[in-house]
């Protein structure tokens, strides 16, 4: 069963009926299989995070359908089928690492020993078994966002939203967590949905790259990416990073990105030039 | 860890000495340096006396302070009874305080609950700040009197109790409620996102993300709490005329001040010993609560 079915799906932002509202996304039709690694790229403000909101059932279309596991959104969510991380890891101050990482095992009232055991092989999974005890603000930003995805994955969700999650890092961090989110996809078996503003973050990580426009919202491009899994590429590392096929597919995506953006310009210039020349 | 232990004395206290002592420098050298009868233009006094009467040296205080009470022959010493004093306004005005957070505490739950509750309430909470507490308190009293809960016998100290916890909840109900309602404030609503898609309930997220997130701004307002029911008490003590209080001690000494002018001193600084014992019980509990006072912006 695919983990996401999206059909038609829009969302428009203010007054309900569009006079006047953002229209943040417009006729998306996106499926995730289970298992499959999708990122979205697309400029600022083209609705990606809007996308992702929808499927967490964190707000609701305006239009379209959408399922997850085959289910509303509302139900996945209830279930607990996914589970998600920001680009801000979002950890609770007052909580040790450890704390954090349980957190939602306690919410849904799984016991202490339980929860200590989750948390051990989560943390050793991230690599911050040694951290168990420390408080978020001791560890560093690569480091609380390993803490966030150890979080995310503690329920054994089968779906993994992520949110840039390394947005805010160094190059060498992020490039060290991609390997790491790759290893635990390989792992977990979870689909994942990966927002990104990275051309290569998106094509190194990706079974498919799915490439967004602006003004409205709309999928412009769909790329299968096909690197080899995702244990193969977390095993080839650097090699694959610097394989001729992968700026292939840098490139693929890139030209991809700047058609879409093109189309754009091309339309608002019309649009915004009738009203300038009207004013002269 | 290399964090550096924290030290015997908590960092206020040499400041807190420093304090007093210039208070008392103050007063020695406005006494001295003053004329008797303070300044004088017109008609109006604008600085006050500087006699004996008005004015007692600080050591005639203390001395009087190691006097008997009065001069039947088995008085107790003057500082005795100001602490017996001190101890009855301090069990009083923890009453007061308690009711007033628990009180305080619930407003703010309903009002973070019910945003309509929010609208609603919050005018009246502020209103109920601007009533005359000297007008009220002897009214308190009275309907107290009349009070017949069960087997509850009504004392007049559950009315001194009353308008203190009056005094001290506003702080709490207000500070309580920014704390509950920080997480909708924070520059992102990351937490808020997050227990929302972990599918739990209002509640949940009140214990486990609202209570942790309010500590910082909590315990401001406990401490402001306390001091306005140590406030609450002496003023209600002195309005209904509580016995066994520091309040009641100072209007007796005060009476007979122009013929004993130090004694009166005795009760006021017991009342300072009190505003601080209150205030040292909150530092203690915000110090047990250290570690939700960090970082209380998402991260
Ligand atoms: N709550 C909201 N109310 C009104 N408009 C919104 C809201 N959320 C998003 N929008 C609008 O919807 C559009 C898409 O926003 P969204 O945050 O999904 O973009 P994005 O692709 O995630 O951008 P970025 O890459 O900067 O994160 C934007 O034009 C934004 O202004
Ligand atoms: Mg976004």
């Amino acid at each position: 069963m695919s983990a996401v079915v999206a059909t038609g799906v829009g969302r428009v932002f203010g007054p309900a009926g569009g006079a006047g509202g953002t229209v943040a996304l417009s006729d998306v039709d996106l499926t995730v299989a289970a298992g499959e690694l999708v990122s979205l790229i697309g400029p600022s403000g083209c609705g990606k995070s809007t996308l992702l909101r929808l499927v967490a059932d964190l707000d609701t279309p305006t239009s379209g359908s959408l399922t997850v596991f085959g289910k509303t959104p509302a139900r996945a969510r209830a279930d607990q089928d996914y589970g998600i991380a920001f680009q801000q890891a979002g950890l609770l101050p007052w909580r040790s690492v450890q704390a954090n990482v349980e957190l939602p095992l306690q919410l849904h009232g799984a016991s202490r020993a339980e929860r200590a055991a989750r948390a051990a092989e989560l943390l050793a999974l991230v690599g911050l078994t040694d951290f168990a005890g420390h408080r978020p603000d001791q560890l560093s930003g690569g480091m609380q966002q390993r803490v966030a995805i150890a979080r995310a994955l503690a329920r054994w969700p089968r779906l993994l939203l992520m949110d840039e999650p390394f947005g805010a890092l160094d190059e060498m961090t992020r490039e060290r967590l991609q390997d790491e989110l790759l290893k635990i996809r390989a792992e977990t078996g979870a689909a994942v949905v990966f927002v990104t503003h990275s051309i290569p973050e998106a094509v190194y990580l990706s079974d498919r790259v799915v490439v967004m426009t602006p003004r409205p919202g709309r999928v412009v491009a769909d790329l299968e990416i096909a690197l080899g899994s995702p244990a193969e590429r977390a095993a080839r590392g650097i090699a694959l990073r610097e394989d001729p096929a992968f700026f292939e597919r840098v490139s693929t995506v890139r030209e991809a990105l700047h058609a879409g953006e093109a189309g754009l310009p091309a339309r608002d210039r019309g649009a915004a030039g009738a009203p300038d020349r009207a004013g002269r | 860890m290399s964090r550096p232990t924290s030290r015997a004395l908590p960092r206020g206290v040499p400041a807190g000495l420093a304090g007093v002592l210039a208070l008392a420098a103050a007063w020695e050298a406005y006494k001295a340096l003053l004329p008797d009868d303070g300044w004088v233009l017109g008609d109006t006094r604008i600085l006050p006396r500087t006699t004996d009467v008005a004015m007692p040296h600080l050591w005639d205080m203390v001395a009087r302070a190691a006097e008997p009470l009065t001069s039947a022959a088995d008085a107790e010493p003057l500082w005795l009874a100001t602490l017996r004093g001190a101890g009855s306004t301090l069990g009083v005005a923890a009453v007061g305080w308690l009711t007033g957070v628990t009180v305080g505490l619930l407003v703010a739950v309903l009002m973070a609950r019910f945003l309509p509750a929010r609208a609603g309430l919050l005018p009246w909470v502020v209103l109920s700040q601007t009533v005359p507490l000297i007008a009220i308190a002897p009214l308190v009293k009275r309907w107290g009197s009349r009070l017949e809960i069960g087997a509850l016998d009504w004392q007049d100290w559950m009315s001194v109790a009353v308008i203190a916890s009056y005094l001290a909840f506003f702080p709490v109900a207000v500070g309580a409620l920014r704390g509950f309602t920080s997480p909708d404030h924070a520059s992102t609503d990351v937490h808020l996102e997050l227990f929302r898609a972990y599918g739990v309930g209002w509640w949940a997220t009140f214990w486990r993300l609202r209570v942790p997130a309010s500590v910082p701004f909590l315990l401001p307002a406990l401490r402001l709490a306390a001091a306005n029911a140590v406030v609450g008490t002496v003023v209600a003590e002195v309005s209904t005329g509580l016995r066994g209080g520091l309040g009641r001690m100072i209007v007796e000494f005060g009476a007979s001040a122009s013929a004993d002018p130090a004694k009166q001193w005795s009760p006021i600084a017991g009342a300072a010993l009190v505003g601080l014992a209150a205030t040292g019980v909150v530092a203690l509990l915000g110090a047990g609560l250290r570690r939700y006072q960090t970082g209380e912006e998402a991260r």
